[in-house]
């Protein structure tokens, strides 16, 4: 029986109050969102902290879907769950319920938020290729106020990102363009399990031509989360079946994948050009949709 | 620390580090041994009660989160005596075998029927699809699952009628 080695346990009641907490005991305390990363982590003693500070209270405050000043804006208390069957997001974003459908299961996904998931930064998490694809951004609160980053500036590589010290991620805000599709596509070896390989695509159209373009991968990608070159392959062309062969060519050839138990890097390097294809043309008939 | 727990309506507190799991509180500090447990990776499913209605694998939540919170386990499913009709649906289309995972399954089945009385067999296998049953090969569970929906929604077409 794995138990988390002995700590402090403390509730915040609000935003303010956790930025003091955390302020307060330092860097050996870690907020606790749904715990379905950290706790599975502490049991291994591969996380350690000597307080945890337990944000659930902030659901609440912390935990609704809106769309406003054209974004929209996903608390960072969210639950899986919750992003799963969120109306507001299947309309303008298919590919978040694409992506949560795969992740996990239904127990773990009524504790898991995306907050966590996000700044959990696991190299295989779902949520930050769906929120890189759709060029979303993040808000982070210390005391000196609130920073707004992309997600390129956020996610600086496995398990690491730009919050600091005495900083919680407080919301996701994703951009609402119009004439925008998005998909996501990912293989596991059963379900429930983490990806093998995982594509998230985002296109934005003007007229007949792209717009814009969000390709991001996950669990092939240790450097970072986008795949720039690929996106600027398809920006000023039609929407064809090879202009997206290019670009998924394009991101396989910029991923890194590495051989583990999951499989090899050739399987995962094809499985990133395919499953990069797919989503790119799932996004395109979603845009005629949208 | 005190923990206080509110668990099958009943208010009943423990003596714990807080670093216990709900599990651990459950099984060895009140005695309620219904809830299995089964691995040490979050990903069998044996632990699963539920809180505030929604199915949570209790091995994964520590027993201080759970405070302020409802939880039900399978020793609150039966209400005076009766079996709830998920449990006669597992006894009547032999939902289980060595029932290690049966107690997790059932509250699921539960917490599903609660938002959906109607499910189809895809919906009931969605709904358990992060509970692991050795034993079964899960069709009937479904079957089982299937049966409680049956028999409650007669149960409540006749309510309506009354009503
Ligand atoms: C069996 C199992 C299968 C899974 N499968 C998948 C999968 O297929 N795909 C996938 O993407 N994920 C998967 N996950 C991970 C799951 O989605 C987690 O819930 C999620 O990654 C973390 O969210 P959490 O709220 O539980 O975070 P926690 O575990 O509470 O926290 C994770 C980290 O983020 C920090 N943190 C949390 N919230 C904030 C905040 N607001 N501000 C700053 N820091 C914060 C914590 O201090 C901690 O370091 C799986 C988990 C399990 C147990
Ligand atoms: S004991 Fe296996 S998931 Fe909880
Ligand atoms: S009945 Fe044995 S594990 Fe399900």
């Amino acid at each position: 029986m794995q138990v988390p080695a002995p700590f402090e346990y403390v509730r915040a009641s609000s935003v303010g109050e956790a930025i003091d907490l955390l302020e307060r005991l330092g860097p050996e305390a870690r907020l606790v969102a749904g715990g379905h990363s950290l706790l599975p982590m502490m049991k291994l003693r591969l996380a350690t902290p000597e307080h945890l500070i337990d944000i659930n209270p902030l659901a609440g405050e912390l935990g609704d879907v809106r769309e406003e000043g054209g974004e929209v804006r996903i608390g960072a208390m969210t639950r899986h769950r919750d992003v799963l069957e969120s109306e507001l997001l299947v309309r303008r974003f298919p590919i978040m319920r694409d992506a949560e459908r795969r992740i996990a299961d239904p127990p773990v996904r009524n504790r898991g938020t995306i907050g966590g998931a996000l700044c959990q930064a696991d190299p295989s998490e779902d949520l930050s290729a769906v929120c890189a694809a759709l060029k979303a951004s993040v808000v982070i609160r210390g005391r000196g106020g609130d920073r707004v980053l992309d997600m390129v500036a956020f996610h600086r590589g496995p398990y690491e990102t730009a919050v600091g010290d005495a900083e919680m991620l407080v919301e996701v805000r994703v951009p609402v363009r119009p004439h925008g599709g998005s998909a996501y596509e990912k293989v596991e070896r059963r379900a429930g399990d983490w990806a093998i390989a995982a594509a998230g695509a985002a296109l934005w159209l003007d007229g007949a031509t792209v717009a814009d373009a969000g390709i991001a991968l996950s669990a092939v990608n240790p450097r970072g989360v986008r795949c720039e070159r690929a996106e600027q392959a398809l920006v000023g062309r039609p929407p064809s079946e090879e202009a997206f062969a290019e670009a998924a060519a394009l991101a396989a050839e910029d991923c890194d994948p590495i051989a583990d138990q999951r499989g090899s890097a050739e399987y995962k390097r094809h499985l990133a050009r395919e499953l990069t294809h797919r989503a790119l043309r799932r996004a395109a008939e979603r845009t005629l949709a949208s | 620390m005190q923990i206080t727990l509110s668990i099958n309506g009943e208010t009943r507190s423990a003596e714990a580090e807080p670093r216990t799991l709900l599990v651990h509180v459950l099984r060895d500090h009140l005695d309620l041994t219904g809830t299995h447990w089964g691995c040490d990776t979050s990903n069998c499913g044996a632990c699963v009660v539920l809180v505030d209605g929604e199915p949570v694998k209790s091995c994964t939540m520590l027993a201080a989160m759970a405070e302020g919170h409802e939880i039900t386990t399978v020793e609150g499913l039966a209400r005076d005596g009766e079996l709830d009709p998920v449990q006669q649906g597992f006894f009547e289309e032999h939902g289980l075998q060595c029932g290690f995972c049966t107690p997790g399954m059932m509250l699921t089945a539960r917490a599903l029927l609660n938002e959906n009385p109607n499910p189809s067999d895809e919906e009931i296998r969605v709904a358990i699809s992060g509970q692991i049953c050795r034993c079964t090969g899960y069709a009937n569970i479904v079957r089982a699952v299937r049966w409680a929906a049956e028999h409650e929604a007669g149960a409540t077409a006749g309510e309506e009628a009354i009503a």
